[in-house]
């Protein structure tokens, strides 16, 4: 494996000296995310040659990973051993890797109840624009030794280095899951999911699409069932086949083939005034948009930002439009540093978060 | 500028009692819970807003002046040691609740507003604010930004980093930067992960938005008794592996059982060597299930003695031991000094044993407290301050603590931070690629070095000199060397 390390280093140290953009590429699943990089590379790094499990112990709840490892080989491990990675990643594809969900950031249906991407990162070893070998954080849920440099890299879309290995913390699956459903309108669903936060319920991840709120409950059997009996609805059959189409995005809102818009803003924002179709997740704080036609970039950002959050252009973009929202300068002035420090030559997959960086 | 020049700039935009600099003054500010480590400031300030803060910055920027940035003091890694040439920044009169939304479960604070003062505030809309370190009724929650703070709850709640949504930083030019957002994510890199526990060397937090949670309906507690401490670790685990995240976690040593049952007659079991504390919360199904598994496992993993809290005075009752036993340790030791290494809790017992042989070696008791779900350690060295060279010997041992952490797969700071007390023991966890790395994110934020010079990370040639000449804590020969 350190051969394979020493490749990456090669590669690393030849783009740098001749300041070419290099490509960082694990799975290929989410290549339709994030921005076009700037310049069109050939020089590529194969992200998934270093890759398996290096070291899982269930009781300890941490899992120790090189970054090629396929996600889905890894959730099996965990699931062996009745364990789960709690954000829920998306994979959109079996080739999906762990670098790629640490570097993507993405989470899913469970994020509002559990935690995020970054939440659960407790350490990374990565490969600088020098080609230095790093590690950070490490593989205890409590480290406050140095800067916190390992969940840096969570939605940094590869821009700071090449991940080669990464600490997780993992949870165990619940013992029980039950998925409700019950038909409200918009607004009300956006009340009660908000009111339900904030009581004690098992709820662990709720979802609002055409005219129904459906609410997934995990935990002990009797615990799941007591809120069941507190909350009503409709128990759905197939829920566990539900949640996943919405993690996998596979559910027929996202087939429209047409700009999909992820606005992640304030949970208890009404419904909003943008004309199309809407799906709502984490209590509220995700709102999935497409647009009809004749809706412009700078109304749906002005909407989020208003609303405490942003908006990304997440599937089908046009090149024209910038997929992530732009920062403020004196942000932009720190990302610029931080890339700076981190990738000299900047050679990591420079455009493909913002054009700066 | 002189440091007369530099009062006088300052009393013209701030009130002359919020500018101290005689000795008598600045005293109070001299170290934080620290106490080791005193350092008298060159001037203390104690603003009001955040405008004030501003003008602050931008005149220690002109002047190039190091400031210190202060909250409540209750710090244990010399984080807030003031700088003799420095400003001492205290935002303990930032001190406001500016906003409670009780739908949406979040708070809008001032950085100097008490952890415990959060909670006490939306208790009434069913909420509370998870993280709970131990000096929680006078800790700042612009410290625990600062530090990363945890507590006893953290395994299952998290630390400040997975509970706050958003900050406002004023840069050491004066720039207001506005990180993360009342969403649950925002645009760019994680800068809000990065400032969490940066210990006030990235840039000055002046709001904090934070989550509350719902509280939940019940809680209820099994303390068992082990006559082996490897038989408790294992029983962790055991609870672990069958799938159940506790609330709460707690384990301690015989002496320290000796120390607070003497103190607090809280009905230890006095043959134990380990008493283990185990909390479930959630709905009372919920607990009633948890509870019953708990108590099998405790059973099944070897426990002398198991009790179940009956009621809430009880659970209580079973508590205060655990939350004694700092005051236990005063009551027994003239002082004692607080390490907070964390490791792999499948090295409890070796761990143990190795503070057991050091404590004969050095010849001063130690006891250990143990946040046994997420493995975070808190020896306490007992000693006497007023034994010429026990302090020193207290901080050697200490540090070995540490590299036995280290080495077991661990780190030197669970939830303390570095500050000025682990510094040498960076040298020892990170390679000179990390450092140099540290560094350079500081640079980022901060180019000239000025916010709490000398904190956090140490300078390379430092560890240079202290790995070529293999010497421990407290012997090194270049105490005058610069850290930064």
């Amino acid at each position: 494996m350190q051969t394979i390390i020493d490749q990456y280093k090669t590669i690393i140290r030849e783009a740098a000296e001749h300041k070419i953009p290099l490509q960082i590429r694990g799975g290929g699943t989410k290549y339709f995310y994030g921005s076009s990089p700037i310049e069109q590379s050939n020089l590529w790094l194969d992200a998934t040659a270093y890759n398996g499990i290096i070291d899982y112990e269930p009781t300890e709840l941490v899992i120790t990973a090189r970054a090629g490892t396929c996600l889905a080989d890894l959730e099996a491990a965990l699931d062996q051993h009745g364990q789960m990675l709690a954000f829920e990643p998306p994979h959109f594809g079996a080739a999906a890797t762990l670098g790629g969900c640490v570097a993507a950031g993405l989470s899913g249906p469970r994020r509002a109840a559990a935690g995020s991407v970054r939440d659960f990162v407790l350490g990374v070893r990565l490969l600088d624009g020098k080609g230095e070998d790093l590690h950070f954080g490490g593989q205890v849920m409590k480290n406050v030794a140095g800067y916190d440099v390992s969940r840096l890299m969570v939605g940094s879309m590869g821009t700071l280095g090449v991940l080669l290995e990464v600490s997780l913390k993992v949870l165990p699956k619940p013992v029980a899951e039950i998925t409700l459903c019950m038909e409200m309108n918009e607004a009300m669903a956006i009340e009660k999911m908000n009111q339900w936060a904030g009581k004690p319920l098992p709820i662990s991840a709720t979802c609002y699409t055409g005219g129904e709120l459906f609410l997934r409950l995990s935990g002990a059997e009797s615990a799941v069932r007591a809120a069941q009996l507190k909350l009503g609805g409709e128990e759905l059959g197939e829920g566990g086949a539900f949640w996943q189409s919405v993690r996998e995005q596979t559910h027929d809102f996202f087939q429209s083939g047409k700009p999909l818009w992820r606005l992640s803003i304030k949970s208890t924002t009404p419904g909003l005034p943008l004309s199309g179709l809407q799906l709502i997740e984490w209590s509220g704080s995700l709102r999935w948009l497409i647009g009809n036609a004749g809706i412009n970039a700078k109304t749906i950002r002005t909407t989020a930002k208003d609303a405490g959050g942003h908006a990304t252009l997440f599937r089908n973009h046009e090149s024209y439009i910038p997929v992530f929202h732009p920062l403020d300068p004196g942000m932009m002035k720190i990302h610029r540093a931080l890339k700076e420090k981190f990738d000299p030559s900047g050679i990591f997959n420079p455009g493909r978060l913002y054009p700066e960086i | 500028m002189s440091p007369q020049e530099l009062v006088n700039s300052l009393r013209s935009f701030l009130p002359a009692e919020a500018v101290l600099h005689e000795t008598e003054d600045l005293k109070p500010y001299e170290c934080d819970g620290l106490s080791a480590y005193r350092q008298l400031p060159m001037i203390v300030v104690l603003p009001r807003n955040e405008e004030q803060i501003a003008k602050i910055l931008q005149l220690c920027y002109a002047t190039k002046t190091p400031v210190v940035a202060r909250g409540a003091g209750t710090g244990l890694s010399g984080g807030a040691l003031p700088h003799a040439q420095g400003v001492l920044l205290s935002l303990a009169k930032l001190n406001q609740i500016i906003a409670v939304d009780s739908l949406a479960r979040t708070a809008r604070v001032q950085p100097g507003v008490r952890n415990l003062a959060i909670s006490e505030a939306v208790r009434p809309y069913g909420l509370y604010y998870a993280p709970d370190p131990s000096s929680q009724i006078a800790c700042s929650i612009g410290g625990n930004v600062a530090e990363n703070s945890g507590g006893v709850h953290c395994l299952k709640y998290g630390l400040t980093v997975h509970n706050i949504l958003k900050l406002r930083v004023l840069t050491i030019g004066g720039e207001c930067l506005e990180i993360g957002g009342e969403s649950l994510d925002s645009a760019g890199y994680d800068l809000l992960a990065l400032m969490t526990g940066s210990e006030g060397m990235l840039g000055i937090v002046t709001e904090i938005t934070v989550k509350l949670i719902p509280i939940p309906e019940k809680a209820q507690l099994v303390m068992a008794a082990f006559d082996d401490v490897q038989k408790a670790g294992n029983a962790v685990a055991n609870v672990i592996g069958a799938g159940i995240i506790p609330a709460g976690m707690e384990m301690m040593d015989k002496i320290t059982i000796h120390a607070v049952e003497e103190f607090l007659h809280a009905g230890y079991d006095l043959d134990a060597e380990a008493i283990l504390l185990c909390e479930s919360d959630g709905s009372t199904e919920e607990v009633a299930d948890e509870i019953q598994r708990i108590y099998a496992i405790m059973q099944q993993s070897g426990a002398t003695k198991i009790s179940t809290s009956r009621n809430e005075a009880e659970r209580l009752s079973f508590w205060a031991g655990r939350k004694a036993a700092f005051p236990a340790a005063g009551r027994v030791s003239p002082d004692y000094y607080c390490m907070d290494g964390t490791i792999p809790r499948k090295h409890l017992a070796d761990v143990l044993r190795g503070i057991e042989k050091l404590s004969q070696q050095y010849g001063l008791r130690c006891m250990n407290v143990f946040h046994a779900g997420d493995g975070n350690l808190h020896p306490l060295i007992l000693y006497d301050a007023n034994q010429p060279g026990e302090l020193e010997k207290t901080e050697e041992f200490g540090g070995k603590i540490l590299e036995m952490c280290i080495h077991s797969g661990g780190t030197i700071t669970g939830e303390h931070g570095v500050g000025m007390e682990k510094i040498n023991q960076m040298c020892e966890q990170f390679g000179a690629g990390e450092l140099e790395m540290f560094h350079a994110v500081k640079a980022a934020f901060d180019p000239v070095g000025l916010l709490n010079p000398g904190k956090a990370v140490p300078a390379l040639h430092r560890c240079a000199e202290l790995g070529a000449m293999h010497v421990h804590r407290g012997e090194e020969k270049f105490a005058e060397l610069p850290r930064f």
